[in-house]
């Protein structure tokens, strides 16, 4: 029973060390490899997991693919944040064993998150993951924006947890159960399918979870968050804390909720064609990069839930193949931003990056691709997820919201491209200095756009694995 | 047919970019090294582009030289090319501009060469991935990559209102590709297949529900390209802001997208919807030729004349198109390279005078042939073959589809001729306001004519303006097949009728239904070989 969570031991422990190492460390530099090499065994010993496949806990976790393909990613992204981070605190050590540990923490949340086959479950593995990324997103004790983001964050945080546990309390109430699995029998058993109580559990359930994901109207707190928090914690928050939600939010909607589907899939129609619009749209008018990528990411939640919404082996296959793509693509242009920053400077504004294209041409061209991929300009990884989506919906008949999904890349175009012109075609306004690239930085930008250029080109082997690790 | 081992027309789409890693390894600093590297590079993609007419076989109906690898098996997508005809010329029209330009901008561009170069050459992937992809992904993937070159090349060597030209031209374009996306979509979840040979050989066609639909989104995507009126208002503000070669590709390939775009696809694939929208189509087509001339008069910059003349003459291969007979066709087609040539000669031209005095308005020059002879008679002979002169290439495609169209419908003709007649108006007159007259601006007097590198960029397209002018055969029965094919599907009660004439030879004349119209047009056709 144990091998079932040895990755959640080993992180556990991993994190528990780095706090304890950090009391007598004095570079604390190092602390960062820590929780590298933790990192990495938690990735060796899930890779292990598969072969113990099944329940275990009494029906409280799962082994499956599914929760194997998130949980390979979620660690590839912290492993990528720490990199990034690696850079971004070269100067401010201090609480780096903090805030390695509660990285650790928040991804312990996420794989309880994707494994969780219970309501109790899911909803213990998303409180480890927010009340982690809370103090994650405020540890910039004399940045005042990174405070006013953690505040923010957990206020309206703590509203959605309370939406999220009325809805588990009301399912509860309806089905007698927690457990997803039999949520889904008691509904189709006993023929409640109309019961209003059900619904509006139903209904809370999505506001819990649609406000991790930033589903709108439920992202009031992204742009905020995004931009105050650290940005290597941004980055971790736009793919992994988004990727956690949407895997539970499979999950939980997929396995308990099936019979509610035509319901459900209504409501995300709607929800889907306004998150996507309202994130590009506001996104235009964004001066900081941070808070144009923040609108960005509530964007790409609209594109991934018209995956959901096209349901069936394609429609969710797409969605995983996307979430690959975004995770790569948006880490990347989250490392360009940290790279282009400085000590006391993080020069955030879109109009420092001016000039770009001629003072750094190999920033400035990493940047492009990841501007162009995330456009979804061919053929650049972006394209092909986006691609696959549309595929997706208009098979399933949703002809209407792939022409909206494409408009709404066409909107996003002109708000990705911006960076581009002011990288290449505009004259810089004021002199900016950039740190040196730290190796671990270096190795992100590699890495990233490396993938965001062969996953677009050869996507064969990452849409097999998107196939494979259905449910 | 290989080269070096490698099938030729993956050798033709790739070659390109291994010419970009080559230039991506030298040394930024050394100009004239860049220079002379992409110069080679775009001369030896002609030269090899030249081998496709050793192997090509115009006798054969269907796609050449075709190559099918498997690419993305899960999504069905294939690396699918192949080509006929008419995508032969465009291809070779492609590598020709593109060389060309890329001289042209020997002493044009001056900063940031290595970028200026790898994006042309980048550009030039895309063109050529156009004009072989048989697999609709693969299409798109490389009618999109085209735009990310070219908006570079606007937003960064491009004139005042760059940034603006620049991002106009990337939304207004992607625009009509994205909803053409959709609609590729859609194709598939009919056919189940993205696999144009094998779509084509199954002959059944969608039904006309989704095939008027699929025809407006694909319409939409293609004449933004075109442009179309009232698609048409990116092209000016590219053209202007463009330099010299950007503005010379734009024209003389980048456009012939769109309507290539519309023999490849629309016609055949979706005959009963392009039959339901003909009308519509014809008309914005006559609306595109006479409006677009009436706005050439009244222009004060040359590019911008130019650009609008554009309009008006890609109108007359919008025309040809949609008339569905077999000469207008061939005609448009045609028109569509001779449209290249000309235009694309005209932008260089222009450019010439930009690089001297960096002004375009007309008002500006005056007299100018005193002091540049040499450069006076080019631009005479590209004005000449723009406005259709008899014996140069103009006169073919515009004569021919006049002929196709006037057998469908004279007053179609009639309004498409006017647009000649304008034409010639404003070319003459901006060649007589540029050239003749007293040198009275003093900033001309020094003007020094075309020299031998400019000269060399000219020679090829006044050639070929001859060439075609004069002897249109080779290039007109290499259209043969595959016009007919396409006229099968879409005019099929065309080839139906008996044939009403016989030549003196002896051999029946394709499609007599036409009647006495067709008559001239292939006596005259005949006349000229």
């Amino acid at each position: 029973m144990i091998t079932a969570i040895l990755p959640e031991i080993a992180l556990t422990v991993a994190a528990l060390l780095i706090l304890m190492v950090d009391i007598w460390l004095k570079k604390k530099v190092i602390i960062g490899y820590l929780a590298l090499v933790g990192i990495a065994a938690t990735l060796v010993l899930v890779l292990q997991s598969l072969a113990v496949e099944g329940y275990s806990f009494s029906q409280m976790i799962v082994n499956d693919n599914f929760g194997f393909f998130f949980q390979v990613l979620f660690l590839v992204a912290a492993f990528i944040t720490v990199l990034l981070s690696m850079h971004y605190f070269r100067d401010n050590t201090q609480i780096l064993g903090e805030y390695y540990s509660l990285l650790l923490f928040a991804v312990l949340g996420m794989i309880f998150m994707v494994k969780a086959t219970d309501l109790v479950m899911v909803f213990i593995g998303i409180e480890t993951l927010s009340l982690s990324v809370y103090i994650l997103s405020g540890c910039l004790r004399e940045d005042r924006r990174s405070g006013e983001a953690a505040l923010k964050y957990i206020l309206l945080g703590a509203f959605s947890t309370a939406f999220l546990l009325f809805g588990i309390a009301l399912i509860f109430g309806v089905t007698g159960t927690t457990n997803l699995n039999a949520v889904a029998a008691a509904i189709a058993g006993k023929n409640i399918l109309l019961d209003p109580m059900l619904l509006l559990a139903m209904v809370m359930l999505l506001v819990g979870i649609g406000f991790k994901i930033s589903l709108v109207p439920f992202h009031m707190w992204t742009p905020d968050v995004y931009e105050g928090a650290p940005t290597p914690v941004t980055a971790f928050m736009s793919v992994g804390v988004k990727a956690a939600a949407l895997a539970v939010f499979l999950r939980v909607f997929l396995m308990a909720l099936p019979l509610l589907n035509p319901t459900w899939r209504h409501l995300l129609v709607g929800i889907s064609v306004l998150t996507m619009t309202v994130g590009n749209i506001i996104a235009i008018s964004q001066d900081n990069i941070k808070r144009m990528l923040a609108y960005s990411s509530i964007a790409h939640a609209g594109y991934l839930l018209i995956g959901m919404i096209a349901g069936g082996e394609t429609g969710i296959s797409s969605m995983l193949y996307y979430l690959v793509v975004y995770t790569f693509m948006n880490l990347g242009a989250f490392a360009v931003v940290i790279a282009f920053g400085n000590k006391g400077e993080d020069n955030l504004a879109i109009s420092d990056y001016a000039g770009l294209g001629s003072r750094f041409p190999a920033l400035a061209f990493v940047m492009t691709l990841f501007m162009l991929s995330l456009a979804g300009i061919p053929p650049l990884s972006g394209f092909m997820g986006k691609f696959y989506i549309f595929s997706a919906a208009v098979k399933e008949g949703y002809i209407g919201l792939a022409v909206i999904g494409v408009i709404n890349s066409l909107i996003s175009v002109y708000y990705y491209l911006r960076v581009t012109v002011m990288m290449y075609m505009k004259k810089p306004e004021r002199e900016i200095i950039v740190a040196p690239v730290q190796p671990g930085l270096l190795l992100t930008l590699v890495i990233t756009a490396f993938l965001t250029l062969q996953i677009g080109l050869f996507p064969s082997f990452y849409l097999e694995l998107a196939r494979a690790s259905l449910f | 047919m290989d080269i070096a081992g490698i099938p030729i027309l993956t050798f033709l789409v790739f070659f390109p970019l291994v010419g970009i890693l080559f230039l991506l390894f030298m040394p930024s600093g050394n100009g004239k090294l860049i220079k002379w590297a992409a110069n080679i590079i775009t001369a030896l993609e002609l030269v090899f582009s030249l081998f496709l007419l050793s192997g090509f076989n115009r006798t054969v109906d269907g796609m050449q030289f075709v190559e099918r690898a498997s690419w993305i098996k899960s999504l069905d997508i294939q690396y699918l090319v192949g080509i006929d005809g008419i995508s032969l010329l465009l291809i070779l029209l492609a590598t020709l501009l593109t060389f060309l330009a890329t001289l042209s901008s020997w002493s044009a561009v001056k900063d940031r060469l290595k970028e200026y170069y790898i994006f042309m050459l980048l550009l030039e992937v895309g063109m050529i991935g156009v004009f072989v992809s048989l697999d609709f992904i693969l299409f798109y993937v490389f009618w999109e990559l085209m735009l990310v070159p070219m908006y570079f090349l606007i937003g960064i060597w491009g004139g005042e209102r760059k940034l603006y030209a620049a991002i106009k031209f990337f939304l207004y374009t992607l625009f009509g590709s994205v909803m053409m996306l959709v609609a590729i979509l859609v194709i598939y979840s009919h056919y189940g297949t993205f696999d144009l040979m094998k779509i084509m050989a199954q002959g059944n066609l969608l039904p006309m529900a989704i095939q008027s639909w699929v025809f407006l989104a694909f319409f939409l995507g293609f004449a933004i390209k075109v442009p179309m009126f009232p698609f048409h208002t990116w092209l000016p503000d590219a053209h202007v802001e463009a330099p010299t070669a950007g503005s010379v590709l734009l024209a003389g390939i980048l456009l012939k997208m769109g309507t290539y775009g519309f023999v490849r696809f629309s016609l055949p694939l979706f005959p009963d919807a392009c039959k339901k929208y003909m009308p519509y189509v014809i008309i914005l087509a006559l609306i595109s030729i006479v409006y677009g001339a009436l706005v050439s008069l009244m222009q004060k910059d040359m590019k911008k004349l130019i650009a609008y003349s554009s309009v008006s003459h890609m109108g007359f291969v919008m025309l040809g198109i949609f008339a569905f007979t077999p000469t207008a066709l061939k005609g448009a087609i045609l028109q569509m390279i001779n449209h290249g040539i000309s235009t694309g000669a005209l932008f260089l031209i222009v450019g010439i005078v930009y690089e001297r005095r960096h002004t375009r308005l007309i008002a500006e020059f005056g007299g100018l042939s005193s002091r540049m002879p040499i450069y006076a008679a080019v631009f005479l002979i590209i004005t000449m073959s723009s406005i259709g002169l008899p014996g140069l290439n103009g006169f073919i495609g515009e004569f021919m589809i006049l002929m196709g169209t006037f057998a469908v419908n004279p007053v179609w003709a009639m309004i498409a001729a006017l647009g000649i007649i304008l034409g010639a108006g404003y070319m003459l007159w901006l060649y007589q306001r540029v050239m003749f007259g007293k040198l009275e601006n003093p900033a001309n007097e020094k003007l020094s004519d075309l020299n031998l590198r400019e000269l060399a960029t000219f020679i090829p397209l006044i050639i070929l303006a001859f060439w075609i002018g004069i002897m249109p055969k080779p290039f007109l029965d290499v259209l043969d097949k595959p016009v007919e094919k396409i006229v099968k599907i879409i005019n099929p009660t065309y080839y139906d009728k008996p044939p009403l004439e016989i030549k003196k030879d002896g051999t029946p004349v394709h499609g007599g239904n036409a009647g006495s119209h067709e008559t001239p047009a292939e006596a005259h056709t005949g006349e000229v070989k």
